[in-house]
């Protein structure tokens, strides 16, 4: 094993032999391998994200028309890092009548709820925190632990916007886990496993390619997972100010802040290893560093489409969210499962061109069926306007006393 | 197995560690001058009127109330997808006959109003 | 294994200290906080058993679903804030004297009795498999019922939260 194809495991053969050599026991050598791997897995999460704030910024920037910033560094690239040294300095304010546990304990939960995930994704065919058998079933229990470090924080601010950003959680976070859990359901069909690089591993054939649309009902709700535009009705600037983290100040402001920009690059990784098979590609199994630079190809494009669409779709309001949740993605990914399911039982498994072909035909025949179902609907219920816009923006009787008129 | 719970257990740690240490950092660092009118409530600028602790609506509650039988629902499929390439067709239409049950489940809600938001 | 006992005895504490709390905090939105700490205990108590699976479900179903259930249901009530005084009762060491003796009497009942300490065996391999478990679900000879009867149950359950929930024609406003 050379240094070039897999430094990781290089690094750790190689301290193991020096520790082996100092008489240190298999145990503690073990142990000592955990505690480093585990540091700089946790630790690298939270570096990655001064960098992505350089990155949301400036993409952004350009969507909007701007420059972004500009100023510090070569294209603005020390900003973050400046303004990461500045929250450490700012007043972190308390609001009378906080309940003052589940304030402080809010952002801790957040951020490192996102952290957690990052255990089970395996970022090269050698390179993973672990591959416990029950990945997948991880992955959501850690969003669930941050939707309550977002309710603890709306409950313990004493403050009303805050309070609604934190009911909201139930609409936006936990109404579309419902579609997000059934969907899941379908690599782990594939793949016959829980654990995520068995997942990566088993996608000879990527699942986006046997189940297009619960890639897509999966994307979906990664958004709203991550409340994000459209979806982030919990910090909604212009409805609740910003929702549950408004009387935030400081670095506990910040981590929500990291947690949001975590959340983003996370979705990413683990939708790129469900469904566009992780580390996979040509080379990957024997080079373990070119299966990183894959995962890292795949999941900066998905990160680049979280950010086109937040950036060019406004918000959702809250009656819509729920509607599209529960009148169409719910029932939608009940029927991409159950249909995955049973033509992935008839149609025989070896010939790989004649399974894709079905499942596109299939996954077509359910889009255009809930497409033309959703038009009817729509038709029927449609609200009638209320008036004409009126094409110019100036009162009708120009010269009049009567002002105010039209 | 337990290996494996090891290393996720000293990463547990540090990842809520790791932000409760910063923000400990941060404390000692942040200048701490707090007076009343800083401290008070924001409310759009106006002085915070009347109680801030306010009653949700129902509706949350029920869409909760939804989304647990759906949960609970995905906890018994796990093992089944897990098991899937194994099983024989019967045992997949089994499966389908349980989501099937829970579909009509929805439909009720549905039927009832409780996906409408009020 | 030591270090796993002494994971195990601290666990324990957390989690006993932790359903101390939840009955006699004053307010009864912290009741419902420390409940969270009591099941991530019992997820931790499920890890140690090298149970994954339903370490990672307690969290999921649990925590991320029943507790936020929980805390929405109490946040129904306005008074859930307020602090409501002493949750003890003034003759509080009549009933943990009489739950002494009884726990005392229990434990000298159950060490009369021969089965009282096994030896644990080591799990086989196969005692972790998903798949097993996943075909147990759907095997008619073993738990096929119980899995299709489980998810009538949750429908009735649906069904039963949504009527009594939801505001009626004629009801008040």
């Amino acid at each position: 094993m050379s240094f070039i194809a897999d430094p990781v495991n290089f690094i750790a053969n190689w301290l193991t032999t020096v520790l082996t050599g100092w008489g240190a026991s298999a145990s503690l050598i073990q142990i000592i391998l955990f505690v480093i791997g585990a540091g700089l897995l946790s630790l690298g999460p939270l570096l990655l994200t001064i960098l992505l704030i350089w990155v949301e910024r400036k993409i952004g920037g350009r969507f909007q028309d701007r420059l972004g910033p500009n100023r510090l560094g070569p294209w603005g690239i020390i900003q973050p890092i400046a303004d990461m040294l500045k929250i450490f300095t700012k007043e972190l304010i308390t609001p009378t009548g906080a309940d003052k546990v589940p304030y402080n304990l809010a952002p801790i939960l957040a951020a490192g709820s996102v952290i957690a995930v990052w255990a089970v994704i395996p970022l090269a065919s050698t390179v993973y925190g672990v591959n416990i058998n029950i990945g997948a079933v991880y992955i959501l229990a850690f969003g669930a632990l941050g939707e309550l470090g977002f309710i603890m924080a709306g409950l313990g601010s004493n403050n009303k916007f805050a309070l609604l950003g934190g009911f909201r959680v139930v609409a936006n976070l936990l109404s579309y886990e419902v579609p997000m859990i059934l969907i899941l359901l379908v690599p782990v069909m594939f793949s016959g496993s829980l654990g995520m690089n068995d997942i990566a591993l088993s996608q000879t054939v990527w699942n986006v390619f046997l189940a297009p649309l619960a890639a897509i009902i999966f994307f979906i709700t990664l958004i709203a997972e991550n409340a994000r535009a459209p979806f982030d009705l919990i910090e909604a600037d212009s409805e609740i100010v910003a929702g549950f983290n408004v009387e935030y100040s400081g670095l506990k402001f910040g981590f929500f802040y990291v947690a949001d920009f975590l959340h983003s690059v996370t979705a990413a990784l683990v939708f790129s290893t469900l469904f566009l098979g992780g580390w996979r590609g040509p080379g990957a199994e024997t080079y373990p560093i070119l299966g990183f630079i894959y995962l890292v190809i795949k999941a900066a494009i998905i990160y680049f489409a979280i950010l086109h669409i937040r950036f060019s779709i406004p918000r959702f309001r809250i009656d819509q969210m729920m509607s599209f949740n529960w009148k169409f993605l719910t029932p939608l990914s009940m029927m991409v499962l159950v249909t995955t399911a049973l033509l992935n039982k008839l149609v025989p498994g070896d010939l790989t061109l004649v399974r894709v072909a079905v499942m596109w035909a299939a996954n077509l025949v359910l889009w255009v069926a809930a497409d033309q179902i959703v038009k009817r609907v729509v038709k029927k219920q449609a609200v009638p306007e209320v008036a004409q816009p009126r094409p110019l923006a100036r009162p009708p009787q120009v010269g009049t006393n009567d002002i105010l008129g039209g | 197995m337990l290996n494996d719970w090891l290393y996720l257990a000293i990463f547990l740690v540090l990842c809520f560690a790791l932000p409760a240490m910063a923000i400990g950092i941060a404390g000692i660092l942040s200048p701490k001058k707090s007076d009343p009118i800083k401290n008070s409530i924001y409310e759009c600028g106006p002085e915070p009127v009347g109680e801030s602790r306010i009653q949700f609506k129902v509706q949350y509650y029920v869409y909760g109330l939804i989304f647990l039988v759906f949960d609970v629902e995905a906890v018994l499929l796990f093992p089944w997808a897990v098991a899937y390439s194994q099983l024989p067709l019967y045992a997949v239409l089994e499966a389908i006959l349980f989501i099937a049950i829970l579909a009509g489940g929805l439909f009720y809600a549905w039927r009832a109003g409780a996906l409408e938001w009020q | 294994m030591t270090a796993v006992k002494l994971i195990f005895l601290m666990t324990a504490v957390v989690i006993l200290g932790s359903a101390v709390a939840v009955v006699s905090a004053r307010k009864i939105i912290h009741a419902a906080l420390w409940l969270v700490l009591t099941l991530l205990g019992v997820a931790v108590m499920f890890a140690l058993l090298e149970s994954s699976f339903f370490a990672v479900v307690q969290v999921l179903v649990y925590i991320g679903a029943i507790s936020i259930l929980i805390i929405f249901a109490v946040m129904l009530s306005r008074s859930s804030f307020v602090d409501e005084g002493s949750q003890t009762h003034r003759r509080w060491w009549i009933a943990a004297i009489g739950l002494l003796v009884i726990f005392v009497a229990w434990v000298a009942v159950l060490s009369l009795w021969p089965q009282w300490s096994v030896t644990s065996t080591p799990l086989p391999a196969t005692a972790t498999d998903l798949a097993t478990l996943g075909k147990q679900l759907v095997d008619p000879n073993a738990y096929l019922l119980p899995f299709e009867l489980s998810s009538i149950l949750l429908v009735t359950a649906l069904v039963g939260a949504i009527f009594t929930a939801m505001e009626r024609k004629g009801d008040q406003p």
